[in-house]
């Protein structure tokens, strides 16, 4: 992995865009301006319709904690150093980037590690849906948390963070043709998103996320048919400065919930 | 990597004010040409740059992130960015990845001017 920081590290769109894959990608065919106006955004169909705070249902296998009446956070609301990650895997030329894509989508929770839980909606991911995260923190402790998707075509999709997850941002998996081969990526643009998440990132938790998204990527590669699928990471630090007027964020850490959840459980188990 | 399919032309509105007009798809692929126009609306003394969104054909989540990383660099040199002429639709998605807490809306250039001299 190479990692780099400072000011001055604003960079190509393929490094710094969340989606090489829509980058490249040839957006629909031009229609001209009145016809375009006259059938709507052609993007229209691709974004989530605006909300204000996330509502969930209930799922099985998670807690769910943590996540409705949240709002969502992008990379403007969190507390830390804004990084921008990237997680490459070459899929080779049998592959096509839609392909790619369709697999990732329809099977997206059976490619995390071990541990860890995410449960979407039964129709797969599409915009506008809200899944629930419970993701393994180690010494037996899961933080409930969610995703938002933000975006999603044929080429690409895009996760979004609520308020009290570990980041502020958003997560664009793509899928682009390099040549004479298909290329998929994960792209994170992210800050923490309040002082304690920094401290945490700081010390093991780039590192660890650095891991989940390598182990999910491989683990996509092996579904795809990819011999000894190998994964390209690179982290990038965009901004080096914390936004300290987010530090109050910490109030919504489901971290900290989701530790007190547990004891609350716990203890209430025990009594009855 | 296609070529982007757009065009960002800058008008200087006097002193510390610069208007990009944007005309097409914005992809992460503009992120060059959008960096260009931005250098170029960026004197030294711009201190107020205003996006006119009125061409904005097409958007996805990675012209958003280029965005992102267009007022990181603006605030660095200590900018303001504000935008007009967004539709709807593009507006609700101003609103939904909360780029519209950093980047001020109006709905006209008119009033676009007027708020850089508040």
């Amino acid at each position: 992995m190479t990692e780099t920081a400072g000011p001055d590290q604003v960079r190509s769109a393929e490094q710094i865009g969340l989606s090489a894959r829509e980058a490249a990608a040839a957006p629909p065919p031009h229609v001209g301006p009145d016809a375009a106006q006259a059938a709507g955004p052609r993007d229209a169909t691709s974004w989530a319709k605006k909300v204000d705070r996330l509502e969930v249902d209930a799922r099985q296998g998670v807690r769910g904690t943590n996540v409705a009446g949240r709002r969502l956070t992008g990379p403007v609301q969190g507390f830390g150093k804004m990084w921008q990650k990237s997680y490459r895997m070459k899929a080779g030329p049998g592959i096509a980037p839609e392909q790619a894509i369709a697999t990732w989508k329809e099977h997206f929770p059976e490619f995390w590690p071990k541990g860890n839980r995410f449960a979407g909606a039964l129709t797969g991911i599409n915009p506008g849906d809200v899944a629930l995260l419970d993701l393994a923190m180690g010494g037996g402790v899961k933080l409930s948390t969610g995703v938002f998707v933000l975006y999603a075509d044929h080429e690409s999709f895009t996760l979004m963070t609520p308020q009290g997850h570990m980041f502020a941002g958003w997560i664009t998996f793509s899928a682009e043709r390099e040549g004479d081969e298909t290329v998929v990526q994960a792209l994170v643009l992210m800050r923490a998103n309040d002082p304690l998440y920094e401290v945490g990132m700081t010390f093991g938790g780039h590192r660890k996320e650095d891991k989940f998204w390598t182990a999910t990527l491989t683990a996509l590669g092996e579904r795809l048919g990819i011999q000894n699928p190998t994964v390209e990471a690179k982290s990038t630090c965009v901004d080096t400065k914390r936004q300290w007027r987010h530090a109050n964020n910490v109030w919504h850490n489901s971290m900290i919930r989701s530790v007190l959840q547990t004891v609350t459980f716990q203890r209430n188990k025990q009594a009855a | 990597m296609s070529a982007p399919a757009i065009t960002m032309d800058v008008r200087r509105m006097g002193d510390g004010v610069a208007v990009v007009d944007i005309k097409g798809e914005v992809t992460a692929a503009c992120e060059p040409v959008l960096m260009s126009a931005y250098e170029a609306a960026s004197d030294g003394r711009t201190s107020w740059l205003v996006l006119n969104f009125a061409g904005l054909e097409y958007m996805n989540s990675g012209g958003i992130g280029m965005l992102v990383t267009l007022l990181v660099r603006a605030n660095r040199q200590r900018q303001q960015l504000a935008a007009y002429g967004l539709s709807d639709h593009y507006r609700e998605i101003f609103e939904l990845t909360r780029l519209d807490e950093a980047i001020t809306i109006y709905d006209s250039e008119e009033s676009a001017l007027n708020g850089a001299v508040k």
